[in-house]
């Protein structure tokens, strides 16, 4: 397999895995925003590290409707949906002959879908549908990947885009959304506002989850405890990080070689799985969320190094 | 040549069915048109569907377009395939030989027979080629040789094709389509495969590296999705089972070319590349080529990469080289050449000038690096403004033109609107040369959908038929 192939497949990964983590975050945003505060829109924008992007193309007014534009059919926007789910075409048309029918095709359907909706007048688009559209079929895909590819390098490289992206994303979330909530990023201050916290679990779709695990009410520390460490919990960024360390491990076996980022993935692992949530807390939340952050970047980048992608 | 339209089908003696045709004749009197037209709407189907598509260079993304298939197979005899076969690798054999010559020693220029400076002062002469040695001295791996056909025996070569010839893909899609479509056809008439194409292409492949002693790493280079051959590239790099890759998944240390892999370089020993010499090697060639490597042709010259088909080919396949080619046969094979030329003003002689442009509206003129049926006048069918508009082109630079008679090229039953209607064809097979010469039986049949047209190139509203050759034992009862 050439690099070239390796690239595309982590790249098609990751663009795909973000547009389903913005329709999410999105719709999850649009709820909150109808029953809390106005804050909403900045504090999304700053999930992606956008402030400053989301400011300068936008004036004042509607805030929350001009941001979903801006994150999902915003051309200038290089994460917004629309322009995620092009590159994520572009970089599987490139690998037509290293991807099934299947996958090719549920990708090819959701593109002319949007490029279709694009087409008509703006005014009138239906965002919901569009969103709603995205996150089903995006589903589809990936399950299309997991029961018709072969499970080679191929694939590892097309799941370590996948679950690198996720668990950036699920870090960003908590971390922006946690600290909106409580500026000081104290879990046990008094007064929690139950819609607030429920829609930030929503944004990893883990609800109802939380409920089955935990049997009780909103606990701020236990929905840190469950979006960070929970194995179990599938966009958790434990879970992703042990998915991540896993196809290094096959990597490796099929090449026989060893690097920094087969060293990096298998510290990042330990570092979650071994964790307890009053301890990240004694060192706090941020600083914590910000350097598995950075040390999420530094691995994306020795896997490019390492595999020769760039 | 023939005044009268010879039809494959319809012009047996005294204007009976000819013996080859009888299965195809069958089945068309029993089919429907409605059965006919909802099979034709079946294959289009099953065009898009794989993304089977051609889409011209610069044309936006979701514009491509699937060439039209005819449903009704175009039909060759055993003894008439036996003809072609053997006048096929002939032909081949003295251009491999001439490519050799002509980045050799040019012995064929000290004979007097082809001039020097037809081959020095080409615009497709390569001289950093100049006395390469290359694996069994062979330089057009893969040829395509367009063929035309205008009786019952009498053939002609329109062209030869020794760059980057492309089609065959559609020869081998074609026939599976066929297949799935009109299985009782291929019942009723014993048909010779094609499939084994793309392993006797990799055969070919690996045949020419220049290494011995390990297996040859072979990679087939393509300048990517915007070509309008990518789909080819890709099915035949998939058939093969090599990488499909691009000018930058290779690059050039010591001498040594390898390809960019997560496990981390590999050697590669032959380039089946589909990428045009000028964008080769931004080192030796056009500095602007994103599509090539840099230091490939140093790789080269140092023996330790081949490159299919060989740097410079053009010299041996323009239009007024094929003037010279039953001579080639002639100096070095020492044979009579078994496949005619179509007559040939070159417009570069005066006598010939003249007579071309006094007939202009009766004969075909066309550039000599001219390719994809565009730069040509075909006269009878060209209106006064055309011809005067064309006449300016060729005073301004009479060597740049070719004339030919316009054939009357045969035709073909073909399905059109108005139902089954005769039109013209071509036919272009494709010869391998490695250690030994493989044709596929058959070949690319293009066909002209529009009525009385015959032009048949894809980008000028050209169909593809399915090519049968027949089984030895159905020639018998000829």
């Amino acid at each position: 397999m050439l690099s070239s192939t390796a690239k595309n497949l982590y790249w098609m990964g990751r663009y795909l895995q973000r547009a389903k983590s913005t329709a999410r975050l999105i719709e999850a945003t649009q709820r909150m925003a109808l029953q809390s505060r106005g804050e909403e829109a900045a504090g999304v924008a700053a999930i992606f590290g956008m402030e400053d992007e989301f400011r300068q193309s936008q004036a004042q007014g509607e805030r929350l409707a001009s941001l979903i534009d801006f994150l999902v059919i915003d051309e200038n926007n290089p994460s917004s949906i629309v322009n995620s789910i092009g590159a994520a075409r572009r970089n599987a048309r490139e690998e037509r002959n290293n991807i099934t029918v299947d996958v090719w095709e549920s990708l090819n359907a959701l593109w002319l879908e949007l490029s279709g909706r694009l087409r008509g007048d703006r005014a009138a688009l239906d965002r919901g549908a569009l969103i709603e559209s995205v996150k089903k079929q995006a589903v589809m895909i990936f399950g299309a990947a997991q029961v018709t590819l072969l499970r080679d390098e191929a694939n590892n490289f097309l799941q370590l885009g996948a679950f690198i992206e996720r668990a950036d994303n699920t870090g960003r979330i908590l971390d922006v959304k946690f600290h909106l909530l409580r500026p000081d990023g104290n879990p046990s201050a008094e007064g929690l506002d139950y819609f607030a916290w429920s829609e930030l679990l929503a944004c990893v779709g883990a609800v109802r989850t939380y409920r089955r695990i935990y049997r009780s009410s909103l606990n701020p520390m236990k929905v840190a405890e469950l979006m960070m460490l929970r194995r179990d919990v599938p966009r958790s960024v434990h879970h992703c990080l042990w998915m991540v360390d896993l196809n290094m491990r096959e990597l490796a076996d099929a090449y026989g070689t060893r690097g920094e980022a087969d060293r990096l993935a298998g510290e990042l692992h330990a570092r979650l799985r071994y964790a307890r949530i009053d301890k990240v807390f004694e060192i706090g939340l941020a600083s914590f969320l910000g350097e598995l952050r950075g040390d999420i970047g530094t691995l994306s980048d020795e896997i490019g190094r390492q595999f020769l992608l760039d | 040549m023939a005044a009268k339209v010879f039809d494959e089908m319809n012009s047996g003696t005294d204007g009976s069915v000819r013996v080859p045709y009888r299965g195809v004749a069958d089945w068309l009197a029993r089919t429907s048109p409605e059965r006919l037209e909802a099979t034709r709407r079946e294959v289009d189907l099953f065009y898009r569907r794989h993304g089977i598509t051609f889409g011209a260079y610069g044309a936006a993304e979701g514009s491509e377009t699937t060439i039209p298939f005819d449903i009704i197979p175009r039909v060759i005899a055993y003894d008439e395939w036996q003809f072609l076969h053997k006048g096929l690798t002939q032909r081949v054999r003295a251009l491999n030989a001439f490519l050799s010559d002509a980045y050799g020693q040019r012995e064929i220029c000290r004979a007097g027979i082809i001039p020097e400076e037809q081959i020095l002062m080409n615009g497709e002469f390569v001289a950093m080629a100049q006395g390469l040695q290359l694996p069994g001295g062979v330089h057009a791996h893969i040829a395509g040789i367009d063929l035309v056909r205008v009786g019952e025996k009498d053939f002609y070569v329109l062209e030869d094709n020794v760059r980057t010839p492309s089609g065959v893909s559609y020869v081998l899609e074609n026939r599976e389509v066929m297949m799935r479509l009109a299985p009782e056809l291929f019942a009723a008439m014993s048909v010779l495969p094609v499939a084994d194409y793309s392993e006797e292409l990799l055969a070919t492949l690996r045949s020419v590296s220049f290494s011995d002693g390990h297996e040859p790493n072979v990679v087939l280079l393509t300048p990517g999705h915007y070509n309008s051959a990518y789909f080819e590239h890709a099915f035949l790099a998939d058939e093969m089972g090599i990488e499909l890759v691009k000018g930058s998944d290779l690059f050039v240390d010591e001498s040594r070319v390898y390809m960019r892999t997560p496990r981390g370089p590999q050697r590669v020993d032959v380039i089946y590349r589909r990428v045009d010499d000028a964008y080769l090697d931004p080192l030796a060639m056009r500095p602007d080529s994103f599509l090539g490597v840099a230091g490939l042709l140093g790789a080269l010259r140092a023996g330790r990469v081949n490159i299919v088909n060989a740097l410079g080919n053009g010299v041996a396949d323009d239009k007024s080289t094929y003037t010279y080619v039953p001579e080639m046969v002639r100096f070095y094979l020492g044979e009579e050449p078994i496949l005619q030329n179509v007559p040939t003003w070159r417009c570069d002689r005066a006598d010939d000038y003249k007579y071309v442009l006094e007939h202009l509206s009766e004969i075909v003129v066309k550039e000599v690096h001219g390719s994809g049926g565009k730069g040509m006048l075909v006269g009878p069918t060209a209106s006064k403004a055309e011809i005067e508009e064309f006449a300016a082109l060729l005073k301004a630079r009479p060597d740049n033109y070719i004339a030919q008679p316009t054939l009357a090229l045969s035709t073909c039953p073909t399905f059109v609107s108005r139902g089954v209607a005769p039109r013209h064809v071509d036919l272009r097979p494709f010869v391998l040369s490695g250690k030994k010469i493989t044709i596929v039986p058959g070949g690319l049949t293009r066909v002209a959908l529009k009525e009385g047209s015959l032009v048949v190139n894809s980008s000028q509203g050209g169909g593809t038929k399915d090519t049968w050759v027949l089984a030895p034992d159905q020639a018998d009862d000829r």
